[in-house]
């Protein structure tokens, strides 16, 4: 019989980044029935992840998934280290030897190039940068983004690329009381963009946006959604794929497209253009952007199964800025395998492998597991499965031995002078952070730069 | 706005939605789930979850099913929370292939 975990001998488990996945495999290892401690690592002193710096300010319901963060986080089993980075402030051999098991929940927190001519020029961005900026992130608070020009192009048809072409599309005045950092709306109140186009690779029957995010454009202040019948048009496949009983989500994407032919009222001085079936092939233009060259396409195979193909006819569209949304990637954590190819850590049902074979100690969870796929809730299903194969190791992470958990590293990081934020530490912030947005009618003002937050707390 | 459950959940309980709902708003009894509107945050993940279609945002939601609005609001209060999914009622298959999926 090998010995178990105690309440003061528990399995020690780190778990880092503090978004969705990070909270629910927090949730679940602190429900399982084994007694067991859980410290999180954060790189920002602040919490959440993408709740906090990807989901878009106009969308507070949804933000409200951090209220379930928080009731976890009040288990005195659970401990928040945020403004340490690991892999720099602290190595994953150091969070090897201080717990039984690490979970990397760190999520894909860069973006998927085009690979195309121009990608770099001034004026084609990323929209991970579009997004952070204008959610307070301190690693894009800096960026900035010319909205002089009339058109904007998004590349991509999925959520990130609704987000951001509804903040291009929306005034400041819908947005004033909305979480938005200050900077951002700033710069979006003086735009000049009054055409947005939003350009798919595939059709109409294969946009991922969700209904709910197409309806919304339908209901803004001063800009109405376009599209031209003739793209409407559908093949034999995408006919079927519409016609599917299990397909009512995309009937229903289709509906609203439809709904958007109806050239609309006049009154408005913006307008959102949906074209499909094309590609960017080149960004043009001499010392900054000046137009997408795009390929028209063709969609061919089984239904839901069909792919785009370059006809070899191309097509310019004129615009001073373009936000590249095709997709996400994780960043390699130094000491961790990486598939480079998926952008991901290799795993088998969550247990960190390399080269096929388990690498004792190491999980992962959420996006960095499986890639950026599905939206918050979907996470947590995920979170549950790693931790049912972390438990189901029980025996060899106890055989390790006991384990001092934070009380290694907390010496580790003050002998190195971090300065790690607490999760009472974090209270203050957020406190500071909706007592600087009341005067103003928002929800909160956030801080932008990690030294002002820090300044807040000594 | 909500989510709404309706008719289509009794007798299958399938419970998939249970398993990617991000806040813990659904309820059970015997027979199906209900959501808690004022515990529900609307991201929809749940509705392509379900094997036979039973939920719905509150603005697609057919009219003869409007009564089940004030159901889950209801029902939602007075039973226990569904935190991990669970296996389908007794005859789930069967009533999915009545139902067409």
């Amino acid at each position: 019989m090998s010995p178990e975990f105690t309440e003061s001998e528990p399995l020690r488990v780190a778990v880092v980044g503090s978004g969705p996945s990070g909270f629910y495999a927090t949730e679940a290892l602190l429900k399982s029935d084994l007694p067991a401690a859980v410290d999180m690592y954060e790189r920002l002193p602040t919490p959440y992840g993408l709740v906090r710096s990807g989901v878009a300010p106009d969308h507070p319901k949804l933000k409200q998934a951090i209220e379930v963060y928080a009731r976890i986080a009040e288990s005195p089993a659970f401990r928040f280290f945020g403004n340490v980075n690991i892999g720099e402030d602290l190595s994953v051999e150091e969070l090897k030897q201080a717990y039984h098991a690490v979970i990397f929940t760190s999520g894909a927190q860069t973006d998927r190039r085009l690979g195309i001519p121009g990608e770099d020029l001034p004026g084609s961005h990323t929209a991970t940068e579009f997004v952070g900026w204008y959610n307070g992130h301190p690693d894009f608070r800096d960026r900035e983004f010319d909205l002089s020009c009339e058109t904007a192009v998004i590349i991509g048809q999925g959520n990130v690329a609704a987000d951001v072409s509804r903040i291009l599309a929306k005034t400041a005045d819908e947005l004033k009381h909305t979480d938005i950092a200050e900077h951002a709306l700033e710069v979006l109140a003086q735009s000049k963009v009054r055409e947005i186009w939003v350009v798919g690779r595939r059709g109409p029957a294969q946009a991922k946006f969700t209904s709910k995010e197409l309806k919304e454009f339908g209901d803004l202040a001063d800009c109405v959604p376009v599209i031209d019948p003739a793209e409407l048009e559908l093949g034999e496949s995408s006919r079927a794929e519409l016609e599917d009983k299990q397909n009512a989500g995309g009937r229903k994407i289709f509906e609203l497209f439809q709904s958007f032919t109806q050239s609309p009222a006049a009154g408005k001085s913006r307008r959102i253009h949906f074209t499909f079936r094309k590609s960017p092939v080149e960004l043009l233009g001499g010392t900054k952007l000046e137009a997408a060259r795009l390929e028209h396409n063709r969609l061919s195979g089984e239904p839901f199964r069909q792919v785009a193909e370059g006809t070899g006819e191309f097509m310019r569209l004129d615009c001073g800025i373009l936000f590249r949304s095709i997709g996400y990637r994780g960043v390699p954590v130094p000491g961790v395998p990486f598939d480079d190819k998926r952008g991901v850590i290799p795993n088998a049902e969550g247990r960190v492998v390399d080269g096929g074979s388990p690498v004792p100690q190491l999980y992962v969870a959420g996006w960095i597991k499986r890639g950026p796929t599905g939206i918050i809730g979907t996470n947590r299903a995920d979170s549950v499965a790693t931790v049912q194969s972390l438990l189901g190791d029980a025996t060899a992470l106890k055989s390790l031995g006991q384990r001092s958990g934070a009380e290694e590293t907390s010496r580790l990081l003050h002998e190195r002078g971090i300065r790690y934020v607490s999760f009472s530490d974090w209270a203050k912030i957020d406190h500071s952070e909706i007592e600087k947005g009341k005067p103003k009618g928002k929800p909160r003002e956030k801080y932008t730069r990690t030294q002002e937050m820090l300044g807040l707390l000594d | 706005m909500t989510t709404i459950v309706t008719d289509n959940c009794k007798s299958c309980r399938f419970t998939d939605c249970v398993a990617v709902c991000p806040v813990e708003c659904f309820h059970y009894d015997d027979e199906m789930l209900y959501i808690d509107p004022d515990v529900c945050i609307d991201c929809s993940a749940c509705i392509p979850e379900c094997p036979v279609q039973a939920i719905y945002e509150e603005d697609d939601l057919p009219e003869d099913k409007q009564e089940w609005i004030a159901i889950n609001a209801e029902r939602s209060k007075e039973l226990p929370v569904i935190s991990e999914p669970m296996d389908p009622l007794p005859g789930a298959e069967e009533r999915k292939k009545e139902l067409g999926f």
